[in-house]
This record gives C-alpha cells, structure tokens and sequence, in this order.
C-alpha cells in the first residue's frame, strides 16, 4: 500500500511538470471522525508542500494541477490517511481522521481522565508490577492496591479479596470476558496468567455496570498490551527464578503490527515450583506447575475491526500435605501442634492432595465505528474450564481417581453500543445473553458436591456520562439482570429432612433412588443494579469523587446446592435452597492531591449488604469416620466500613517515599457481632531511591505491618470423640500480628538501538519471620514462606 | 464489507453451541466408593461371643449420627480372640471391605486403645504377610494390620475401648507396630469408641 502510494506520488510529479494549467485550488475541512469536531493543525502533504488547517479545521490549497494528487493528512494523536483526489475532479473536500487512538481497548465508559469509572473507587496496576509478580499469581500482584488483599489456600492459590469481599462477589474481565471458572470454592484460584496482561484495574465496587450487575466486590479488568497500527514488530522476554521453591518462571509475547490495521500477537507462560519453605520446615507438597499460552489475530482498522483471541491455561497446584486433615480430632491435633505433621523433605513431585485445573477461553470480537455517532461492539466468547481434585483416599486405585470432577462451559454473546459524538455527554447501552451447563462426572465415586445443572443469564444496562463544567462530570447507570438455575440434584433422604426441604420443596423431586432423591431445583431472579455519582477536579491538582452503588447478586451454586463433606476441607459444607439475593448500597467517596512533590489519597466507604451470604462454623456432625465440623451458609444484614489511605512524597529528585493504609470493619447488624474472615488492617511503608542517569537504578525498601484481626465471630465448642468430651475448637481465632521487610532493586540496560533488559532482585521477608496470616486456609497448620530471594530479566525488542 | 456475514457466523455459532450442550437426560447417582456404614468388632471367648457394632447408614456425608451396639459385657480374666467386619450396606447385596483392606495390607491399620480402668489388653495376631495383594501375591512384611487380635481381661472394670483404623499410617514410627496410635499418623477411615463393662 505504502508503496504504491510512493509510486503514484512519483508518477504524478512528472505529471505536474509537463503540465500547463495549475490554477485549480482544493479546499475543506479536517474533522474529527467521532464528532466531526475541527482538527486544528492538521497538516496536508502533498510534493514537498504542506498546508496545515486553522482553527476552524479549514485548509486551502492553490496553484494545483488538474490531475490526480496523493494527499498525506496528518494530525498528532491520530493515524495518518493516504488520499488520493484528481483535483480535475473535485474543487472541495473534508477529511475525517480518528482522533481517539483507541484500537483494541474495550469500550469504556470515562470521559476526562483515563479511568474505567468517573466516580468509583478504582486504581491500576501497569507493566512494571505485573512484571515483578510475573513468577507468582493475579491474587498477589493485586495486593499492591491499597484496599486489596487476598483469600489464600497456602501461597499459590489466592483469591483476591476487594475491601473484604471476595469469591463471586469479584468479577474477573480477562481480555473483555468475564472469567467463568468455578469462583464459588474458596480454594479456586482465577484460571489466569498474569503475564498475559498489559495492566490490571480493580474498581472497588459494582459501578463499572457494563461488565456486570453482581460485583458487589469490584472488577478486576485485565487488560492486554495495545497493538499500534503500523508496522511493528516487538516482543518482550521475562525470565524469573526464585531460591524458595527453586523454581521459576519464563513468559514471551510477540507482537506484529501492520499499518493496515492488521496484527498477531502470541504469548505462552511456563512456570514450575517445587516445595515452598517456611523458615523452618519444607511446606511438603505445595509445588505448582503452570502452562498458559494464547494467540490473537485480526484487523484493526479505521472504521471497523475484528480480532479472534485463544488462550488456555493449566495448573497443577499441589495443597499443603499436613493439611489433610480426616476429622475433626485431626483439626484440633493441627491447631494445637504447632508443627506440621508431615514434613519431607524438598521434592518437585507434586503428590495427592492436589488440584489439576484447565481453562479454555475463545473470543471473537466485532466492532465499528459510525461518523458523528460512536462505536458498535459485538463479542462472543466460549470458556470450558476442567477442575480435578484429587485426594488421598482409602486404596490406591482410588486415589488416581479424582474426587472433585467437574466441567463448566460458558457460552457469552454481548453488543453493546457506545455513544461518543458529544464529548460532553457520552452514553453506552449494552445488552448480555449467557448459557452455561456445569457436569460433575459421578466416576468419582465421591458424591457430588456441585451438582449438574444448566444457567442462563440475560442482561441489559444503560450508563452514561455528562461533563456538566470542566471540571465536573457527573455519571449514572442502571441495568437489569435476569438469571435461572436449572439444576439436576441429587439429596441423601436425611439430609433432605435435615435440612427442612421435606416441606415446601416436595414438588422438585423427580426420582427416588432408595437412600437418595434426584431433585430438580429451578430458580429465577432478577436483579437490578444502578449507580450515580460526581467527579470534580478543583485547584487543577485535586479531585473529589463521590459514587453510589446498588448491586444485586443471585446466589452462587455452591450457596444454594453444597450438601456433604468437601473431602479436601474435611468439613460438612451446607448449602440452602431457600437463598435469596444479596442486595448491596454502596456509598464511597475519594480526595485525592496530587502534585510532582507530594500527593494523597484518601477513600472511605460503607457497604451496607442485606441478605449477605456468609460459610461459617456452626456444629459438628458424627459419622463412623469420625466427627466432622460443619460450616452452613447463611444469610444476614451486614455492614463493611472501611477506608483507604496512601501518600507519598518525593522529598529529592532521588527519594520517594510511599505510605499506605487500609482498614475494613465488617459487622452483622442485628448481633453487631463480627463477620467471619474479614481482612485485618494493614500498614505499608515503603521507601524508594532512583536515579535515571545510572541505568535507571530503582532500589526500594518495603515494611508491612499486618494487624492481628481483633473482631472475629466466636469460636464453636464441639464433642471430641477422641477425647470423649466437649471441647473448645478454635476455628476463629486469628493469628498474631506480624511485620514484614521486603527489598527490590532493578537497573535498565539499552542493548542497541530498540532492544533493552532490565534486571530486577527481589528479597521477600528479609528477616526470615514465621508467621501466619489469618486469610490463609492452611494458617492451622503451617506457617507462612520464609525469605525468598527472587531474580527476573526482562527483555524487550 | 462482509459485516453482516460474520455477524451472522457469530450468532449462528452461538445458537449452534448452546443448543449442541444442552442434555435433558438426567443424572446418574454416585456410587460411592468409599463408604462404609457398619463395622462389627466380634469378642469370642469365654464361652460365648461379645459383638460391638456401629452403623452409621447415611456415612459422612449424612446428618444421621452412628448407633452403637454392644451386646454384652465381658468376663474378668478372660482371653478373647478379635476379629473385625466391615461392610458397605448401602449396596445390595452388601459389600465387604475387609478385601479391600486385605489386599493392601500395608497400607492399613486397626488401633485398639482401652482406657485404663478397663484393665484389659489388646495384642494383634495378624501380619502383613497373611494377606494377599490384589495380583494374587502375599506380602512379605510383617507388620501388624489388626484385622484380628486378642483382648485379655484381668480385673472387673468399666470404660471405654476405642477402635480407629487409619490409612496410610506410619508403621515404623515408634510404638506404632506395639499398637500405640500416638506416632501413627495417616488418615482415620473409621475412629469409635465403645462404652464396655468387665465383670
């Protein structure tokens, strides 16, 4: 194309000298494509002469021949057009180039800055923190964001946690589809790879409404790195290895870009870890080994595009083996010896019990642009996610099976239609249709504990933004959800009147089979979600943002169907039929200062949830095997307040300095009692020194203090027929407080002319403390990693 | 442009999709694998035999608490020959599971501790090496597995004898092939203690 364009602006050269009558002129307008807005200071090519465009986006071009012309039109920010005009022809023309260099990225709904959402809480990690976390996981980059913490079943499997929410309540937007990978389970970690992601946003609360209506938690958006339009080739080479697991990590992306709009891109991630250590024991069987890549392809042009997306991922993560527990002696054993019982020595063999998970995700992607109207997106997405568990059962030929077998398939269609002609007021209507069909495979031979079913899922949302000044934007969205579960479940006929169904859910049995019912549950909600809020930039340097929410979110299959013994928590998990809703008011205000000297941020919240579905410890229940705890779900009001603060100060042109706090009060409103695993606070300070000149030298000190968690529920006394008496089981107790110190230091070095490594070390618990954090499953068993030495090189070209 | 052929293509292939998946057939239940309901721990000796049962028809995961028989008391200095019966009556006919514990010999362990005002003792009388493993071969090792053993009474007493059968207990641990629990470690597969009278 490119060179084509060389050769006619060529040929008609020579043209323009053997011509005679050069006395036509050319003249027209520069828009803007989306609103047809003027384009100042456009500039028109043409044989060495370049005519740029006035305030009024207007040009004139005299002494043109009468033939034909190649015209290059131009305007910073946006891509450059090719025009080819026989000026015999035409006297008058408007050119309309993209202001906006928006290819790939999603359609967002922000307007003034470059945030997902104009009045909720949100912030965003980049490249240089997910570089740094590119070994570990999603969960653990996120704790860099003031607000987030995490849900963890050892060190490999984290779940993130979002101002005290957590599971279903946090969506996952992994490349613009929502991650469908069996959130419910505590100990499901996202089927991500975090290496896949240019940045990673987490808006605290449900008021990014496009993507859904439950996020009572947040919205985490990964994002990938954008793909300009023109012709490029580049790739980047991350490389990590770390002393605690002697293991590592390698992930490469490769990029093409075309100016045609046409780009590939793929990206694979492998990682393997043996046995982690705490300071002083080996955490047995904790390996993982991770295997993730993807590929995408398509065109991204002008007025239109499509991309196809692919990517899969698979882990297997092996689970501490002294947290196998058989019941609840074995637990009161684990909580009151301090040592694990099983401790071996360091192996990569990664044994039962273990998790073996699988995630498919494929996208095809449409969109286009309409001149002075905005932009239309249509997707479809397919996921299949495979889940094993496997576990230590009673022989041998028992425990290749799996004991956990289940099989999600998602099926997403969404269109939405972005609005964007009127800068100042910009709005997005959006419409969702989802079908999903869950298996659990009874070869098993263990019952299941998620049960067959089928979900259909239709949405519909309205969001819009208006800039009532320039400094002031205010938002507001609604959007309606509908949801049905159809599922297929199997009942013991005890638990079945155990649990109360035998009256008022008589008509969903279809089948008898001896001990057991075959139930048919078919449930509908419909929920509705909305928010409103401002944002005001003042004194040029802050800005004041206040959002409400209102989320709805159905309960999840695991709240509603969990009936029996989850073998791998050794505990009686139960769920309730009779769940409703949550309903979510979520009120949070941000202030923020920012200035090249100092700045702060200070962002309270109140969440006020009705019908809050929590797991707790209520009883235990005896069996031949034992006696097991029982955790119920249940539902109540509560209320989680809670602030997020940081500032940081840049005291020299060397050294900075970062401070942050976060704290979250989550308490039920009738008993005013405390929630059950609500995040302690914590306290992080941080000191940094820099210095461009010398390889762009980054050396940085970090201490984090973790509260010990004061407000917890209480714990519950259970019959120990091992002791043959009532004893006091300490579930609740939370661990001490602890102090952390972790040190990163990371130099630059150009390797010619586009090519550059950057080393980076980091040093995780430098003093080696034991400890153990009150989020983490295994905290009665084990303590937390000890120090850990970490190495990554990154190699861009 | 061919917008609206791939347009088409995608919902088509949604529609396609979503049908393909959806199953009406119902599901089969779960033929659990690892349950056992009833164990029966047999005395005989004295003239006569002393059962102790418990049967837990619902297993783990149901809300059904185990009932718990002993059919009698047992005679003061008295020799009785053990022997324990597991089974699953879930299925019909009811499965026996001491095969399954037989074939892996090694890997299983009963434990029978009596609490000290009982004044009895337990001492097993089986090995490893009298089983067979699942190809047809004997063990070679010898240490005890429990699926018989001897509990000799001395003086009248009352308390409690509780019988555990861990998996994947560590036999060489010490006191562990004596019968002392304390150092097993391993999964428990069935733990009850029965309330016993000596007179």
């Amino acid at each position: 194309m490119k060179r084509h364009t060389w050769l006619l602006v060529f040929l008609l050269g020579i043209n323009l000298l053997s011509a005679q009558e050069c006395d036509k002129t050319l003249s027209g307008r520069v828009i803007d494509f989306h609103d047809g807005a003027p384009l100042e200071g456009a500039t028109i090519t043409f044989n060495n002469r370049t005519i740029v465009t006035d305030a009024s986006g207007r040009y004139s071009i005299t002494g043109l021949c009468a033939t034909a012309y190649a015209f290059t039109i131009s305007h910073e920010k946006c891509n450059s057009q090719v025009v080819t005009l026989d000026v015999g022809k035409t006297s008058s023309k408007d050119f309309s180039l993209e202001h906006h260099l928006n290819e790939l990225e999603e359609v967002k709904v922000s307007g003034a800055n470059d945030t997902k959402t104009t009045s909720a809480q949100e912030e965003t990690i980049g490249s240089d923190i997910i570089e740094k976390y590119g070994s570990a996981s999603l969960g653990d980059a996120l704790r860099e964001i003031t607000g987030v913490s995490s849900l963890n079943t050892g060190s490999t499997i984290v779940k993130p946690i979002i101002q005290g929410l957590s599971g279903s309540r946090v969506l996952i937007m992994n490349n613009g589809v929502r991650m469908q990978d069996m959130e419910w389970g505590d100990e499901h970690a996202p089927n991500v790879d975090i290496n896949t992601a240019g940045n990673v946003t987490v808006v605290k609360g449900a008021s990014a409404l496009q993507y859904g209506g439950d996020a009572i938690g947040g919205v985490i958006i990964m994002e990938p790195r954008k793909v300009p339009a023109k012709d490029t080739l580049f790739g980047k080479t991350r490389l990590s290895g770390a002393v605690n697991g002697r293991g590592g990590s390698v992930s490469s992306e490769l990029i093409k870009g075309y100016k045609n709009g046409w780009f590939f891109k793929v990206q694979g991630t492998l990682k393997r870890f043996g046995d982690v250590e705490a300071p002083d024991y080996v955490l047995s069987n904790t390996g993982v080994f991770e295997k993730g890549a993807s590929l995408s392809f398509g065109v991204n042009k002008f007025t239109h595009g499509w991309d196809a997306y692919y990517s899969f991922f698979d882990n297997e993560i092996g689970v501490l083996a002294t947290s196998h527990i058989g019941n609840v002696d074995d637990l009161i054993d684990a909580i009151n010896e301090q040592r694990p019982a099983i401790v071996r020595d360091f192996t990569y063999e990664i044994d039962n019990p273990k998790q073996e998970v699988t995630h498919h995700l494929g996208r095809l992607r449409y969109f286009k642009r309409f001149e002075e109207l905005g932009k239309w997106n249509t997707q479809y997405d397919f996921q299949y996610n495979k889940r094993f568990e496997f576990d230590i059962r009673r022989t041998e030929e028992l425990t290749k099976l799996p004991s956990i077998d289940l099989e999600l398939k998602t099926h997403t269609l969404t269109s939405d239609f972005s609005f964007d002609s009127n800068p100042d007021f910009l709005w997005n209507v959006g419409v969702l249709f989802r079908y999903q069909n869950n298996f659990a495979d009874p070869s098993t031979g263990v019952k299941r504990l998620i049960p067959d079913y089928d979900k259909y899922d239709a949405g519909v949302f309205v969001t819009g933004e208006y800039s009532l000044t320039n400094d002031i934007i205010i938002d507001a969205g609604i959007r309606y959800d509908y949801n049905r579960m159809d599922a297929k479940k199997f009942y013991l006929k005890s638990r079945w009147e155990e649990r109360g169904y035998d009256v008022g859910f008589s008509d969903l049995i279809i089948e008898d089979f001896n001990t057991q019912w075959l139930t048919n549950p078919v449930f509908d909600y419909h929920s509705i979600s909305g928010t409103a809020g401002i944002q005001y930039i003042f004194k040029e340097d802050y800005e004041f943002r206040f959002n409400y929410a209102l989320a709805q979110r159905a309960p999840n299959p695991s709240e509603l169907f969990s009936d029996g013994l989850h073998h791998s928590a050794a505990r009686i998990e139960l769920g309730d039929l009779r769940m409703d809703q949550e309903t979510s008011h979520k009120i949070s205000v941000t202030a923020q200062k920012n200035t090249e000297k100092w700045g702060w941020e200070i962002a309270p919240y109140a969440n006020f949830i009705n019908d809050y579905i929590l797991l707790e410890p209520v009883d235990v229940e005896l069996s031949i095997r034992g006696a097991f705890p029982v955790w119920e779900y249940r539902q109540t009001n509560v209320r989680l307040l809670g602030v997020d603060a940081k500032l940081y100060a840049n005291w020299h042109q060397s050294w900075r300095t970062d401070h942050s706090f976060s704290m979250v009060k989550g308490k039920e409103n009738e008993k005013d009692a405390a929630l059950i695993n609500i995040p302690a606070p914590t306290f992080n300070n941080g000191i940094t020194y820099s210095n461009k000149n010398w390889f762009g030298l980054n050396v940085s000190l970090e201490s984090q203090y973790f509260f010990r968690q004061n407000e917890y529920p209480s714990n519950i006394s259970v019959f120990s027929p091992q002791q043959n008496e009532d004893v006091l089981l300490e579930v609740n107790t939370p661990p001490d407080a602890y102090h952390l110190l972790n040190a990163d230091t990371s130099m630059e070095f150009s390797l010619g002319e586009r090519n550059k490594l950057k080393v980076g070390l980091t040093i995780n618990n430098i003093l080696n403390t034991s400890y153990r954090n009150y989020l983490n499953r295994q905290r009665y068993f084990a303590d937390d990693l000890g120090r850990n030495f970490l190495l990554r090189l990154s190699i861009n070209y | 442009m061919n917008t609206r052929k791939l347009l088409s293509t995608l919902i088509v292939g949604g529609i396609l999709f979503a049908s393909c998946s959806s199953d009406d057939d119902n599901p089969v239940p779960v033929n659990e694998e690892e349950l056992i309901t009833k164990m029966t721990v047999s005395l005989v000796g004295g003239g006569g035999t002393v059962t102790l049962v418990v049967a837990d028809e619902d297993g783990a995961d149901g809300p059904v608490a185990p009932v718990i028989t002993v059919s009698g008391n047992l005679t003061a200095n008295t020799t009785y020959t053990g022997s324990v019966e597991l089974l699953n009556e879930s299925e019909s006919p009811a499965e026996l599971i001491n095969e399954e514990i037989e074939a892996e010999a090694d890997e299983h362990q009963f434990f029978y501790e009596a609490s000290s005002a009982l004044n009895i003792t337990t001492a097993y009388t089986d090995k490893e090496s009298d089983y067979k493993k699942e190809d047809g071969t004997s063990f070679t090792t010898t240490n005890p597995v429990g699926l018989t053993f001897t509990v000799t009474t001395t003086d009248a007493g009352t308390g409690t004898l509780t019988v555990t059968l861990r998996h994947q207990p560590n036999k060489a641990a010490d006191g562990v092939a004596a019968g002392n629990i304390a150092n097993a470690g391993g999964d428990t597969d069935i733990t009850q203690s029965f309330d016993i009278t000596v007179q």
